[in-house]
């Protein structure tokens, strides 16, 4: 225990640079400005249950859902490229994966508003083949689109790592017993990759579910997500109250997809992630 | 072509402020201006910069409320900042502006009567007028064939996904008002949920709610008819022969936008070097003749291009006025507004 004095940095960053600002969120979230001062109230989180917010938290979760199952879709087949051993340069494309990210956010963003644009370049391309134009940006295709883009490395990723640490004699062994390929990827790789999937399905769903750039730029102030709502009451409202009041139902539903997630994964004992 | 210059000068600036700081503390006491987006010739501050030895720190925003927001909040610590005639009287009622010393401030003088003690400061004492402005539609003459007189065309099925609005509560549910025959500055609930209607009626025909990427939009052909700022208008027209600009029958909005100085500065005087020198007469024109708002000065219009005097977008007739309202400060009321807007988004 001589080395605990070691912590005692880290707790302290954590109590003055997270746990503080939580309670302040807490405190702000509960209170309400009144002419006499502030006075306690849930009167923030009453109007969060109002009908027209909980349907633009029902279209953050759906949106980030939708994002989650196709960065899953499109995502494992390219981890299993990427840690299969026949391939070749592999590091070069895992490379060539991890490159856009070194770019701004926000700049790959703006390059697809110029790219689904009227006049951008895929419409550009479409009148060039003699079809009509397209309305592509400004659509909700277009926010899911950008939060497809943007978050598939956190996907990728992290289901590559596990997938290249399985042990190939186990694979090795399936295939002495008489399973065909299905049956292997089914009961050895698959399972085996799950806590992967998790970690997968976590780093995308929570950057998604609470993105406001991505549904500003793509969604031209449509689509306005639970990010943008708490934007909103922060920078142009002026409400913090209110402001702090969605943030905190926001932190509850991670916490609680969080937990969900992880024990999924202690069922089917993947490791633990958490 | 516009969103890469921006960028570069973003770039540059970056840079220049890193050299800048890399120089380790030069005493050039710094001033730092809050401004709207694209509102200013960049170079003229680098020409203030110079001749007054004092760094400018430059920053910008993109409405009244979240510049309000922002210096409420204690954020930025700016020394100057540009916003219009009724955030101007909230943030004077509240306690929140530097009076001004009109004796650093000689060419105040050059400040056309009409434009000043206006009711946002009725003494003149806190502000100096900038730029003024109506809002109206601008649209292309090659998409829209319908004419364009009354706020209206804004909710007509034929432009569905063509129609940018404003991302700025004041003025959109403001001309939604005044659509409907209100008054912008009401405080009538039931003309108020009557606006809120008619803004949910219109977004799904409204392709996007922007801020200063209207103008690009625009020149670009994306969208047939944008609510815009007058000068954005000219500007816009500028760059695309086949945009016009018109102020709906029903009346608009006249606004001003004033230079204050807020009560947190600690750069009073600079600032106020600064105030005079947007106000020299040949700074004024060249400030003006490039962003293409209306001038309130009176020297620095006299040497502007027939063509931009004569622009009715830039400088509307009496009879063109004769149905706008200036934003009042709404004090406590806000709320109501925030909310409907707040509403009208999430839906």
């Amino acid at each position: 225990m001589k080395n605990k004095w070691l912590t005692y940095p880290y707790l302290v960053w954590m109590l003055i640079f997270i746990f503080i600002p939580l309670l302040l969120v807490l405190f702000f979230s509960l209170t309400v400005r009144t002419p006499e001062g502030l006075a306690f109230s849930f009167e923030n989180f009453q109007r969060f249950f109002e009908p027209i917010y909980l349907r633009v938290l029902l279209r953050s979760v759906y949106l980030a859902l939708i994002s989650t199952i196709i960065c899953l879709v499109l995502g494992y087949p390219m981890a299993m490229i990427l840690a299969g051993n026949n391939f070749k340069r592999k590091n070069v494309m895992v490379f060539l994966f991890v490159v856009p990210m070194w770019m701004n956010f926000l700049l790959r963003t703006y390059a697809w508003m110029t790219l689904l644009e009227r006049q951008g370049l895929l419409n550009t391309f479409l009148s060039f083949l003699g079809l009509p134009p397209l309305n592509l940006l400004y659509t909700q295709e277009a926010v899911v689109l950008g939060m497809v883009y943007n978050f598939l490395p956190f996907m990728v990723l992290p289901i590559y790592s596990v997938l290249s640490k399985i042990d190939r004699q186990l694979i090795e062994a399936a295939a002495d017993l008489g399973a065909d390929q299905v049956t292997i990827f089914r009961r050895v790789i698959f399972p085996l990759s799950l806590p992967g999937v998790m970690s997968g399905i976590t780093m995308v769903f929570m950057p998604a579910v609470t993105t406001f750039v991505i549904s500003r730029l793509l969604g031209g102030g449509q689509f306005t997500l639970i990010g943008n709502l708490i934007e909103q009451q922060f920078l142009f409202v002026g409400d913090w109250h209110f402001g702090s009041a969605i943030s905190m139902v926001m932190m509850v539903i991670i916490l609680l997809s969080i937990g969900v997630l992880s024990r999924y994964d202690k069922e089917h004992e993947g490791g633990g992630l958490w | 072509m516009r969103k890469a210059k921006i960028l570069g000068l973003a770039l540059l600036l970056g840079l220049a402020v890193l050299t800048f700081a890399a120089c380790g503390q030069d005493r050039k006491p710094v001033l730092s201006v809050y401004n709207w987006g694209d509102y200013i010739d960049e170079s003229i501050i680098a020409e203030f910069e110079k001749e007054f030895n004092i760094r400018v720190n430059y920053d910008t925003f993109s409405t009244n409320e979240d510049m309000y927001v922002k210096v409420k909040s204690g954020g930025g610590s700016y020394d100057l900042l540009f916003p219009s005639d009724y955030t101007i009287e909230r943030m004077r009622k509240e306690g929140m502006l530097h009076k001004l010393d009109f004796n650093n401030i000689p060419n105040y003088q050059y400040i056309e009567e009409q434009f000043k003690n206006l009711d946002y400061d009725p003494q003149n004492e806190y502000s100096v007028p900038y730029m003024w402005g109506t809002v109206g539609i601008v649209y292309n003459k090659k998409m829209v064939t319908k004419p364009v007189t009354s706020w209206r065309i804004l909710w007509d099925e034929d432009y569905a996904k063509q129609i940018l609005m404003l991302d700025s509560q004041r003025d959109s549910i403001g001309i939604t008002l005044k659509m409907l025959g209100y008054s912008m500055n009401t405080r009538n609930l039931q003309e108020l949920a009557a606006a809120k209607e008619a803004l949910i009626k219109q977004k799904p025909l409204v392709l996007a709610y922007v801020g200063d990427d209207v103008k690009d939009k625009m020149i670009a052909g994306e969208a047939a008819l944008a609510v815009v700022w007058s000068g954005d208008a000219v500007y816009m027209m500028r760059e695309n022969p086949d945009l016009a600009f018109a102020i709906p029958e029903e009346g608009s909005n006249l606004w001003f936008d004033a230079m204050v100085i807020p009560n947190t500065s600690k750069h009073k005087t600079e600032a106020e070097k600064f105030i005079n020198f947007l106000c020299r007469t040949e700074i004024a024109y060249k400030n003006t003749d490039y962003i293409g708002y209306s001038t309130p000065h009176r020297e620095a219009k006299k040497l502007l291009e027939p063509e931009l005097l004569n622009e009715p977008a830039a400088y509307p007739s009496a009879e063109q006025l004769a149905n706008c309202e200036i934003f009042l400060d709404l004090g406590d009321f806000l709320k109501e507004y925030d909310r409907i807007w707040t509403e009208v988004k999430a839906i």
